[in-house]
């Protein structure tokens, strides 16, 4: 699905990201962990092609994204609140994301009707702007939106930040549950390993923007990732 | 402590988008700079001589009068456009600062603002041609300073109004009755207020009145900023809820469609977007000074009227199109990972800015009142204006990268230091290109070949719409990760 090759971010002379290869293959669930500064948000968004690689190339199914924009049909990313349009209703958001990903009104209702529990009676039909929501909830939309028109490759960085534990808990049971569909891939970044054991299948540890862990998720997944830490 | 308010202030310009956006835009900021500079100064120094020799009047006699006049536009004017200082003051308030200091370094740097500094350069000069023609100097200097307290006092006025819209428009449209009256000799206001300006002239003691008038006004806007200065009153940001509009029934006009609903919303539910329907209007009238005999017969001729064409149905062009696709800069990530192809997005933003264009067309239609070659000019500049300046607004806005905050509740033009001239710089090419068309082309054959030339001109854009839609396509792509970054600078 992704294909990553001598990838490298360089601001001035300091290297933010340098990925020699990675690849990250249909329908697994994949976890991104560091630190502040260690490159998450850096790799989702040379991803997305938001900023420019100094060198390498990152392809989506065999795509080179800075190239072609092909590759924007079957990704969908929610990477903070400027994915989300702050003077429309969190309906009317969901509803342009339908129109621009061909899925019509009635079958993103459906989709809605099924998130009902994960909004807890807080998003929908409050005839509110999302610039009014909170930041959980804002983030509510951001996430629930990129399932909409069923995207192969969903990326989300931090979902879980600005969640109450009862949404924290609700998502980590949505993603397992999206994780089983063979064709969806689920590139997630999280500061909290516990979240990400429990969801990824795989998970990496980017260190000063190299990847220093790369493993399988397992029932010592947790101890090793922690032990890493606490160093 | 207020030197160190200044630095941040410094530090904020210095860094943001505008200021680092790239020689271009800089050397036509510049260029607009000194432009403005020019023109004031050449007004200042010129004026002296025009009233003097050419109207026979004693300038200062005859600046005093209307002086009344020029105080109240200012006002308006500023009201529309200058910015309001609140700079970044929720980060202040919880850090070690008195409160007054916060409030008079708010209240204070606004004394630098174009507004006041571009006073300065007219009056000053005039005030320097004044003495040299033997006005006593101590005289002039008594009544330039009561000027300037005026000119200060202005700036605090529009402060202190600024959100009050019903107060600002009480007093606008008792002006434009006062104008009216004295227009058609009823009543003529000027009679009283002349004398008070020449009073700052005549007796230096007099000039202390709008000094102690601006202390008493600052103290006042000093009060109501402080009084405002918590999360839940003045520096709170209004909800509201959400007001329902069905475009249900331009879904006929497919994925252009999407963006084009977006785009009404976006207008209509932000207060700074929302100015651009209200400046469209006031473009519309804009054409009124040029077409009666107000202006003094200093426009009557048609290269003037072809730029008063390209302004009454270009209000939208200018005031929306310039900044496209500034408008969506809170989301230009979810625009640019979404599945959006570039030339719909960009169509979309020119479809606005055409129908936006032909609606005030024939809301134009009033004009031709004033003649049919009044409404062949506005009509020849709406053609101009799809054909051609729908392209170089879209053009330009690939590279104005300032980042808009739509929920401020700051002025158009101003949010940004740079933002004002520069813009208004990217403007000239837009109205002086057709006024050498006209030109070229009436050498050939008087008016109506001139007006031919420039419609065909727009006629000739539109058709070639395709290839210059691959130009600036080319170009969004190319500035895309510029545009992205200095986006993510907050306003």
């Amino acid at each position: 699905m992704i294909r990553i090759e001598h990838l490298k971010k360089r601001y001035e002379d300091t290297t933010v990201l340098n990925i020699a290869e990675m690849d990250i293959p249909k329908g697994q669930v994949f976890g991104l962990v560091g630190n502040n500064g260690a490159g998450k948000t850096t790799l989702f968004s040379l991803l997305l092609d938001l900023i420019q690689a100094t060198e390498g190339t990152v392809a989506i199914d065999q795509v080179d994204v800075s190239t072609s924009e092909d590759w924007k049909t079957n990704t969908a990313a929610f990477l903070d609140d400027s994915f989300l349009i702050g003077y429309l209703t969190p309906e009317e958001y969901f509803y342009f994301i339908g129109e621009l990903r061909n899925v019509s009104k009635q079958e993103v209702d459906e989709l809605l009707a099924g998130y009902a529990d994960f909004f807890n009676d807080e998003i929908l039909k409050k005839n509110k702007y999302i610039r009014d929501l909170s930041k959980g909830n804002q983030k509510k939309v951001g996430v629930v939106a990129t399932f909409i028109g069923a995207p192969e490759l969903l990326i989300l960085d931090e979902p879980f930040a600005n969640l109450d534990p009862t949404t924290q808990i609700r998502l980590k049971e949505l993603l397992t549950e999206k994780g089983k569909d063979p064709n969806t891939t689920i590139l997630i970044s999280s500061h909290d390993i516990q979240h990400v054991t429990e969801v990824c299948e795989r998970i990496a540890v980017l260190e000063k923007g190299e990847i220093v862990k790369d493993l399988q998720t397992t029932a010592k997944t947790l101890k090793e990732l922690e032990a890493f830490f606490t160093k | 402590m207020f030197l160190r308010l200044l630095q941040l202030q410094w530090k904020s310009y210095r860094r943001s988008a505008a200021f680092t956006s790239g020689v271009i835009t800089s050397v036509f900021y510049l260029f607009g700079m000194l432009y403005f500079i020019g023109m004031f100064t050449l007004l200042g120094y010129g004026s002296f001589y025009l009233l003097d020799e050419e109207m026979g009047v004693d300038p200062l006699h005859f600046v005093n009068q209307y002086m009344i006049y020029g105080t109240s536009f200012w006002v308006v004017w500023r009201y529309f456009i200058q910015k309001m200082p609140v700079l970044n003051i929720q980060t202040l308030l919880t850090l070690p600062i008195k409160e007054n200091a916060i409030v008079h370094y708010a209240l204070g740097r606004t004394i630098f603002s174009f507004f006041n500094v571009s006073n300065a350069f007219f009056f000053i000069p005039f005030s320097v041609v004044l003495v040299n023609n033997g006005y006593p100097l101590s005289q002039v200097m008594s009544w330039h300073l009561a000027i300037v307290a005026i000119v200060f006092y202005t700036n605090y006025l529009n402060i202190l109004i600024n959100d009050r819209n019903d107060v600002f428009y009480g007093v606008a449209l008792i002006l434009v009755l006062f104008a009216v009256f004295q227009r058609y000799e009823i009543f003529d206001i000027t009679t009283y207020t002349g004398p008070v300006f020449d009073s700052f002239y005549n007796d230096p003691i007099y000039a202390l009145i709008p000094w102690l008038m601006l202390l008493l006004l600052y103290r006042s806007t000093f009060t109501h900023f402080k009084r405002r200065m918590y999360l839940d009153a003045g520096l709170q940001v209004v909800k509201k809820d959400a007001q329902q509009i069905r475009l249900g029934w331009l879904n006929r006009f497919g994925r252009t469609a999407i963006f084009v609903k977006n785009d009404i919303k976006l207008i209509l539910r932000n207060k700074r977007s929302k100015m651009t329907i209200w400046i469209s209007l006031m473009f519309l009238f804009y054409g009124l000074l040029f077409f009666t005999d107000s202006s003094g017969g200093l426009y009557d001729n048609p290269v003037w009227k072809i730029f008063a064409g390209i302004f009454v149905s270009g209000g939208f062009l200018f005031t929306f199109g310039q900044y496209v696709p500034s408008w969506d800069s809170a989301y230009y990530p979810l625009m640019m990972s979404q599945n959006i192809v570039y030339r719909e997005y960009l169509n979309a933003k020119w479809s606005m800015i055409t129908i936006a264009t032909v609606f005030s067309t024939l809301l134009a239609t009033f004009y031709l009142l004033f003649g049919w070659d009044v409404y062949a000019a506005i009509l020849t500049g709406a053609i101009y204006n799809i054909g051609i300046n729908g392209y170089l607004v879209l053009l330009s806005g690939a590279y104005i990268k300032t980042p808009i905050d739509l929920t401020s509740t700051k002025k158009p033009f101003g949010d940004k230091q740079a933002f004002n001239a520069k813009t208004l710089l990217l403007t000239l090419p837009k109205l002086f290109l057709p006024m050498i068309l006209y030109f070229v082309g009436s050498l050939f054959g008087g008016e109506w070949v001139g007006y031919m030339t420039v419609a065909l001109t727009g006629i000739l854009g539109y058709f070639l719409k395709n290839k210059v839609f691959d130009l600036i396509e080319t170009l969004y792509k190319t500035e895309k990760y510029k545009t992205l970054k200095a986006y993510k600078q907050n306003t």
